[in-house]
C-alpha cells in the first residue's frame, strides 16, 4: 500500500500510520469495484446509443421488463455493497480501540489554534511532537465551538466538541511532518486552525522531551491545581471525607445515589467537576460546589492526569476504603 | 418564422388569457404559477452561481487574497442556503412539478390552487428576507447551522437567515401537500396507478419527504432562533444542552432533503428517455416502488453525516449499514433507465443528452456515495472535499441537469415554441466538460486531505483548485447558453404543435401552450404508460350535458 | 361561467351513484376544478390530514428533545414540573376537552341543518379557546415572577431550597423550563390560530353558509382544533405530571 502510495502521489497522499495503509486497501477495492462497474455501465450506455441509434427500418422492440433481471441486479449490488459495509466497519473498530498502554496526549481546541498537553507536562500549540511506532491516545475537548482534529496523512478525524471528551488515536509508521487541520467550520479562521505533525525517532523525540521547558508532569500539576482548589479537603484519602476517596477510583464502577452504575471515565470526571450534582455517589450528600468558569480546560486535563495517577491496579470499586491512599503516587520516570 | 401575432390572434390559451400583472400576481392557475417559480429560482440560481464564482476565485491562490475570511466564509454559506432552499429544492417540483402535473393525470388544476399561489408568495418574501440578511451582516454559519457556533459565537444575521428558511420550508411543505392531494383524488377516468407517469411516482415520493420531514427543520431552526434571541440551553453545552442534538435534528430534514432534490430529476428521466428511445420503461413497477423505497429509506440514514461528530460505535455501524440500503433503489434506477435503451430506436435530442449526462454524473456520484458510507473511508473523507464534490456530482451533475434536460422537452408544451436545437446540444456538451472539469479534481484534493470551507489552503493543493476553477468559468457559459436562447426562442423560436416529440402522455394531448384548464374534454386514459408500442388511441372524452 | 359552459365532467367513474349526482346544478361552493363535490370535499379533508401529518413532525423535534433531556435530566424535570400549578394545569386540560366537544357538536349541528345551535356551539368553542389562553397567560406571568423564564434574570434558588435532599443544577433546570416555554408556547400559537380561524368559521356560520350540503371548512377547522387539543393531552402529562408522588 505504502508504495503505492508514493507512486501515486501527489495525487495520493502518504501513508504514515498503520491505520493508513487499511483504509487505503479499501479505498482502492472501492475504486476498482465502482469503477469497473461504472465504466461498464458508460460503455452500455454509448452500445446501445449507437447501436440502436434511429434508423429507417429498425422499430424499438417494447420490453415490459424482466423480474429475474431486476431481482439480480438488486441482489448482486446489495451483496457487493455489504462486503463494502463490512470491510469498512472493520477498519472503524480499529479506529474506536486504542491499545491498552497508549500514551495520552490531551488535546484542547479552541478558536482558532490547537493546544497541546503531554503526560511529561510539555505543552504545544498547533505542533504534535510524537514518537515513531508508538501508540498514541488523544483525549480532546473544545473550549467554544465544534473543531476537528484531522491528520490526512494518518487517515484519523474526530470532531472535537465543547462540553464531552472525543477520542482517537494512531500509531505513526514513518519520521516526517505531517498537517494537521481542523475539519469542522469554527469561524473566521478555521482555515488557519493548522499546524503540524512531528513523528520523530525515538532518539530525537528524547532529546525534544528534555529540551522543552516543562515544569513537572501533567499530573504533577493536577495536584497542585487539586491542592490549590482545596478538593483535598473533601476528598481525603480516608473515609472520613466529605467527598469520595479517588484512590483507584479511575476506570472503576461507580454506583450512584438513585441507583445507577457509571463507570468513572474521562467525561464522568470532567462532569463531577463541573457539574457535579448530575452523578452523585451513593452514601454521599450532593454538596459538593460546581467548579464551572474556575477552571479552564487545559486545568482540567491535568486534574484528569492527576486522578488517573491514582488508580493502581488490581481493579477494586472507589468505596473500597482500604486502598492507598493518594499520596502515595507511583514513580513517574522523570524526564528532567 | 412566424411572428408571436400569429399565434396568439388564433387561440386563446393559459399565456393570452388575460395581460397585465395583476392577471400574473394575483393567478390560481398552476402553469402561470410554474412560470411565476421559474423567473424566482432562476434568479436564485444566479446569485447562489454568482456567490460560486467568487468562491472560485478566491481559491484560485492557496492565500486569501481577493476577499477577506470572514467575507469567504459569508460567501460559502450562502451559497449553500440560496441553492439548496430557493433554487434546487423547489426546482423541478414548482416549475416542471406544477406545470405538468394536473396536465399528466388529466386534471383542471392541483387540487389547491390559492395555497400554490401562497407557496410561491412564501418563497419570495422568504427570499426577500435572505437577500436582506446576506445585505445586511450576511451568514457566516454554512448551511448546516451548527452549534454552539450559530446561536452564541457568530456575529452575522443568523436570526434572519432562520426565518427565511423557515418560511421557505412552508413553501416546499404546502406544495408537496397540494401534489400528494392531486394524485391521489384528481386522476382521469382510467389513470390507475400503474398507469401513471413514473414523473408523478417521482413527484408523490418527493412530495411525501416534503411534508414530513420539512416541518422537523422548521422547529430546529426556530429553536435556534429563539436560543439565540432568548439565550437559552437546548443546544449550546455551556447553558446545559448539547451540540449533537442539534445535528441529529438537522440531518433528520437534510438527509431526505437530497432526496427531494434528486427524486423529482430521476422523474424526468423516465419520460425523456423513454421518449427518445421509443420504448416504454423497463421494469416500471420496479422504478415506481423504487422512488417510494428512497423516500422511505432516506428517512433512516441521517447519522451518517455524523460518523465523526461523536455518535457512538454501534449507532455508527447502524447508519453505516442502512445507508447502503438507500443505494439499491436508486442503482435499480440506473439499470433499468440503461435496459430502455436496449433494442430502442435513439434520437439525440438535446433533452436526451442531458439524460445521458445525467446517468453517468449521477451514477458517479451516487457510487462515491458508497465511499462515504463506508466507515473506514469516511473518517478519512467527511469534511474535506471528497464530500463536496460527492455532491455537487449528484445536486449539479444529476439534478440540475435533470431540471435543464425537463425544461427543453417540456419548452415546447410550456411556450409554444422550439428551441434552437443545436444550439441545446452545444449547451449540454459545454455543461458536462465544465461540470466535469470543475468537480472530478476535487475527489482527489478531498482524498488527499484539503478540508471543506477553508478561505486559505496549503500551496501543493493549488494545481487542482486552479483546475476547478476553469471548469467553473466554462461551467458558467454552459449554464448562460439557454438563458439566451430560450428567451430568444420566445419570440423567434419555431411554433410548436400539440406534440412535437411524438412522445405518450396525457401533456402531449392538449396544445401547445395548454389553454387554461389544460383540457377541451377530460380524457378517459385506456391504455398504459409509456405504450411507445402502438399509437396511443385519441382520448375518448366523457361529456355530459348540462 | 354559464351553465353552458360549466359542462360537469366527473374526475371519476362512475358518479351515478354518488350523493350529489343529482345536482346538475352546481353547488355554489363547487370550485371549477373539482368535478363535483364529493371529490372537493374528500381533497379538503386529505390536505387537512396531511397538513396535521406536518404538525405532528414540527411539534415532534420539540417532544425529541424533551424525551433527550428529560432522559439526562431527571431531577430537574421533575422539580421544574412540581413548580408548575397543577390546578391551572387541570382546569386548562378540562377546558380544552369541553372545547372538542362543542366542536364535534357543531359539526354534528351542521349535519342536521339546526344554525341557531351550530353558532351557540362555535361561539362557546370560542370561549373555551379564550379561556385556555387567558390561564395560560396567567401561568406565564406567575413563572415571569418567579424568576423562572430562561435568560439573565433566570434563577430557580427557590425550587433547590425547597427539595435540598435532591441535586438541582440550575443549568439543567433552565433546559426544563427552555423546553416548557417552547413547547406551550408554540401551543398557544396553534390556539390563537386557531381561535383566529373558528371566529371566522363563526361568523360564515351565522350568515348561513354551512348546512348538510356544505360544511366542509367547518369539518377542517374542527379537525385542526381536535390536532391543537391533543397536542395538549400530551404536553400536559408530561410538562405538569412527570413526578407528583409525594416526597420521601
Amino acid at each position: 500500500m505504502d508504495r503505492l502510495a508514493t507512486l501515486l502521489s501527489p495525487l495520493w497522499p502518504v501513508e504514515a500510520s498503520t491505520y493508513a495503509g487499511n483504509v487505503d486497501a479499501l479505498m482502492i477495492f472501492l475504486l476498482v469495484v465502482t469503477g469497473l462497474v461504472t465504466i461498464g455501465i458508460f460503455i452500455l450506455i454509448l452500445v446501445f446509443a449507437t447501436r440502436y441509434r434511429r434508423r429507417p427500418g429498425h422499430e424499438p422492440l417494447q420490453i415490459e421488463g424482466s423480474t429475474l433481471l431486476e431481482i439480480t441486479w438488486s441482489a448482486v449490488p446489495l451483496f457487493i455493497f455489504l462486503i463494502f459495509f463490512t470491510w469498512g466497519a472493520l477498519i472503524f473498530f480499529q479506529e474506536r480501540t486504542p491499545p491498552r498502554g497508549s500514551a495520552e496526549i490531551y488535546v484542547v481546541g479552541k478558536q482558532w489554534m490547537w493546544k497541546l498537553q503531554h503526560e511529561g507536562g510539555q505543552r504545544e500549540i498547533n505542533e504534535l511532537h510524537i514518537p515513531v511506532n508508538r501508540d498514541v491516545r488523544l483525549i480532546m475537548t473544545s473550549q467554544d465551538v465544534i473543531h476537528s482534529f484531522y491528520v490526512p496523512a494518518f487517515r484519523i478525524k474526530q470532531d472535537v466538541v465543547p462540553g464531552r471528551y472525543s477520542y482517537t488515536w494512531f500509531h505513526a509508521t514513518r519520521p516526517g511532518i505531517y498537517h494537521l487541520f481542523c475539519a469542522e467550520y469554527c469561524g473566521t479562521m478555521h482555515s488557519g486552525m493548522i499546524g503540524d505533525v512531528v513523528v520523530m525517532e525515538p532518539a530525537q523525540y528524547e532529546a525534544w522531551l528534555s529540551g522543552g521547558g516543562a515544569t513537572g508532569s501533567l499530573a504533577t500539576t493536577g495536584q497542585a491545581i487539586f491542592q490549590q482548589l482545596a478538593c483535598n479537603t473533601c476528598h481525603r484519602s480516608d473515609t472520613q471525607g466529605r467527598g469520595p476517596n479517588l484512590a483507584g477510583l479511575f476506570g472503576k464502577p461507580v454506583v450512584l445515589e438513585d441507583g445507577r452504575t457509571v463507570i468513572a471515565n474521562e467525561d464522568y470526571i470532567r462532569e463531577s467537576i463541573l457539574n457535579p450534582a448530575a452523578k452523585v455517589v451513593s452514601g454521599f450528600k450532593p454538596i459538593m460546589p460546581t467548579f464551572q468558569g474556575m477552571v479552564s480546560e487545559e486545568q482540567l486535563n491535568a486534574l484528569l492526569a492527576y486522578i488517573k495517577s491514582l488508580s493502581q491496579p488490581p481493579a477494586s470499586v472507589a468505596q473500597t476504603p482500604n486502598l492507598q491512599s493518594p499520596g502515595h503516587e507511583q514513580q513517574k520516570p522523570k524526564v528532567q | 418564422m412566424s411572428t408571436a401575432a400569429t399565434i396568439s390572434a388564433e387561440r386563446e390559451h393559459y399565456l393570452n388569457k388575460g395581460y397585465g400583472i395583476r392577471s400574473w400576481l394575483f393567478t390560481t392557475d398552476h402553469k402561470r404559477i410554474a412560470l411565476l417559480y421559474l423567473v424566482t429560482i432562476t434568479f436564485f440560481f444566479f446569485v447562489g452561481g454568482i456567490l460560486a464564482l467568487l468562491i472560485r476565485l478566491e481559491l484560485l491562490t492557496p492565500a486569501g487574497d481577493l476577499v477577506q475570511a470572514d467575507t469567504y466564509n459569508k460567501l460559502f454559506s450562502e451559497h449553500g442556503q440560496v441553492m439548496v432552499f430557493f433554487f434546487l429544492i423547489p426546482s423541478i417540483p414548482a416549475v416542471l412539478g406544477n406545470f405538468l402535473v394536473p396536465l399528466m393525470i388529466g386534471a383542471k388544476d392541483l387540487a389547491f390552487p390559492r395555497i400554490n399561489l401562497l407557496s410561491w408568495y412564501l418563497l419570495v418574501i422568504a427570499g426577500i428576507i435572505m437577500l436582506h440578511a446576506m445585505m445586511v451582516g450576511g451568514v457566516d454559519t454554512g448551511w448546516t447551522f451548527y452549534t454552539p457556533f450559530s446561536t452564541a459565537f457568530s456575529h452575522t444575521s443568523v436570526v434572519e437567515a432562520g426565518i427565511s428558511i423557515f418560511i421557505a420550508g412552508f413553501s416546499s411543505i404546502l406544495t408537496g401537500l397540494n401534489f400528494v392531494v392531486t394524485i391521489h383524488r384528481m386522476r382521469a377516468p382510467g389513470m390507475t396507478w400503474s398507469r401513471l407517469p413514473l414523473f408523478i411516482w417521482a413527484h408523490y415520493a418527493t412530495s411525501i419527504i416534503q411534508l414530513l420531514g420539512t416541518p422537523v427543520l422548521a422547529i430546529t431552526l426556530l429553536l435556534v432562533v429563539f436560543e439565540r434571541v432568548f439565550k437559552l440551553g437546548i443546544f449550546d453545552p455551556i447553558r446545559g444542552g448539547d451540540p449533537l442534538l442539534f445535528q441529529h435534528l438537522f440531518w433528520f430534514y437534510s438527509h431526505p432533503a437530497v432526496y427531494i432534490m434528486i427524486l423529482p430529476a430521476m422523474g424526468v428521466m423516465n419520460e425523456i428517455i423513454t421518449c427518445f428511445s421509443r420504448k416504454r420503461i423497463f421494469g416500471y413497477s420496479f422504478v415506481a416502488m423504487s422512488s417510494i423505497a428512497i423516500a422511505v429509506f432516506g428517512f433512516l440514514v441521517w447519522a451518517h453525516h455524523m460518523f465523526v461528530a461523536g455518535i457512538s460505535l454501534y449507532s455508527a455501524l447502524i447508519f453505516s449499514l442502512l445507508s447502503y440500503s438507500v443505494a439499491v433503489p436508486s442503482a435499480i434506477k440506473v439499470f433499468n433507465w440503461t435496459a430502455t435503451m436496449y433494442k430502442g430506436s435513439i434520437t439525440y435530442s438535446t433533452p436526451l443528452l442531458y439524460a445521458l449526462g445525467f446517468i453517468g454524473l449521477f451514477t458517479m456520484g451516487g457510487m462515491t456515495g458508497l465511499y462515504l458510507a463506508s466507515l473506514g473511508i469516511d473518517v478519512h473523507v467527511t469534511d474535506t472535499y471528497f464530500v463536496i464534490a460527492h455532491f455537487h456530482y449528484i445536486m449539479v451533475g444529476g439534478a440540475v441537469m435533470g431540471y435543464l434536460g425537463g425544461m427543453h422537452y417540456w419548452w415546447p408544451k410550456i411556450s409554444g415554441r422550439m428551441y434552437p436545437e443545436s444550439w441545446g446540444r452545444l449547451a449540454a456538451l459545454i455543461v458536462f466538460i465544465g461540470f466535469n472539469l470543475t468537480f472530478f479534481p476535487q475527489f482527489v484534493m478531498g482524498y488527499l486531505g484539503m478540508p471543506r470551507r477553508y478561505w486559505q489552503y496549503p500551496a501543493e493543493f493549488q494545481v487542482l483548485n486552479v483546475l476547478s476553477t476553469a471548469g467553473a468559468t466554462i461551467l458558467a457559459v454552459g449554464y448562460l447558453l439557454p438563458m439566451v436562447y430560450f428567451l430568444w426562442s420566445m419570440r423567434y423560436g419555431k411554433i410548436a404543435d400539440a406534440n412535437p416529440w411524438n412522445a405518450v402522455g396525457l401533456e402531449w394531448m392538449t396544445e401547445s401552450p395548454p389553454p387554461t384548464f389544460n383540457f377541451d374534454e377530460t380524457p378517459e386514459v385506456t391504455w398504459e404508460a409509456y405504450d411507445y408500442g402502438r399509437v396511443p388511441p385519441q382520448p375518448r372524452e366523457v361529456a355530459v350535458e348540462p | 361561467m354559464t351553465m353552458a359552459a360549466c359542462r360537469r365532467s366527473p374526475g371519476r367513474l362512475p358518479l351515478s351513484h354518488s350523493p350529489t349526482a343529482i345536482e346538475h346544478e352546481h353547488n355554489p361552493a363547487l370550485q371549477h376544478h373539482f368535478a363535483d363535490m364529493d371529490q372537493q370535499k374528500k381533497a379538503a379533508a386529505l390536505g387537512m390530514w396531511l397538513f396535521l401529518a406536518t404538525e405532528i413532525m414540527f411539534f415532534g423535534g420539540m417532544f425529541c428533545a424533551y424525551l433527550v433531556y428529560r432522559y439526562w435530566y431527571y431531577n430537574e424535570f421533575a422539580a421544574g414540573s412540581r413548580s408548575l400549578d397543577l390546578k391551572w394545569g387541570t382546569i386548562n386540560t378540562a377546558v380544552l376537552i369541553c372545547s372538542s366537544l362543542t366542536v364535534a357538536l357543531s359539526v354534528r349541528a351542521a349535519q342536521l341543518g339546526k344554525r341557531k345551535l351550530l353558532v351557540i356551539l362555535l361561539l362557546l368553542t370560542l370561549l373555551f379557546g379564550l379561556v385556555f389562553l387567558g390561564i395560560k397567560g396567567i401561568e406565564w406571568k406567575s413563572k415571569f415572577e418567579e424568576h423562572h423564564v430562561p435568560g439573565v434574570a433566570f434563577n430557580v434558588n427557590d425550587i433547590m431550597h425547597e427539595y435540598p435532599q435532591i441535586p438541582i443544577d440550575p443549568q439543567h433546570a433552565q433546559v426544563f423550563f427552555s423546553l416548557y416555554f417552547a413547547m406551550t408556547g408554540l401551543h398557544a400559537l396553534h390556539m390563537i390560530i386557531g381561535v383566529g380561524l373558528f371566529t371566522f368559521i363563526a361568523y360564515y356560520a351565522y350568515k348561513g353558509r354551512y348546512g348538510p350540503g356544505y360544511y366542509t371548512p367547518l369539518e377542517n377547522a374542527g379537525l385542526y382544533w381536535h390536532f391543537v387539543d391533543i397536542i395538549w393531552i400530551y404536553l400536559f402529562p408530561l410538562l405538569y405530571l412527570i413526578d407528583r408522588k409525594p416526597l420521601r
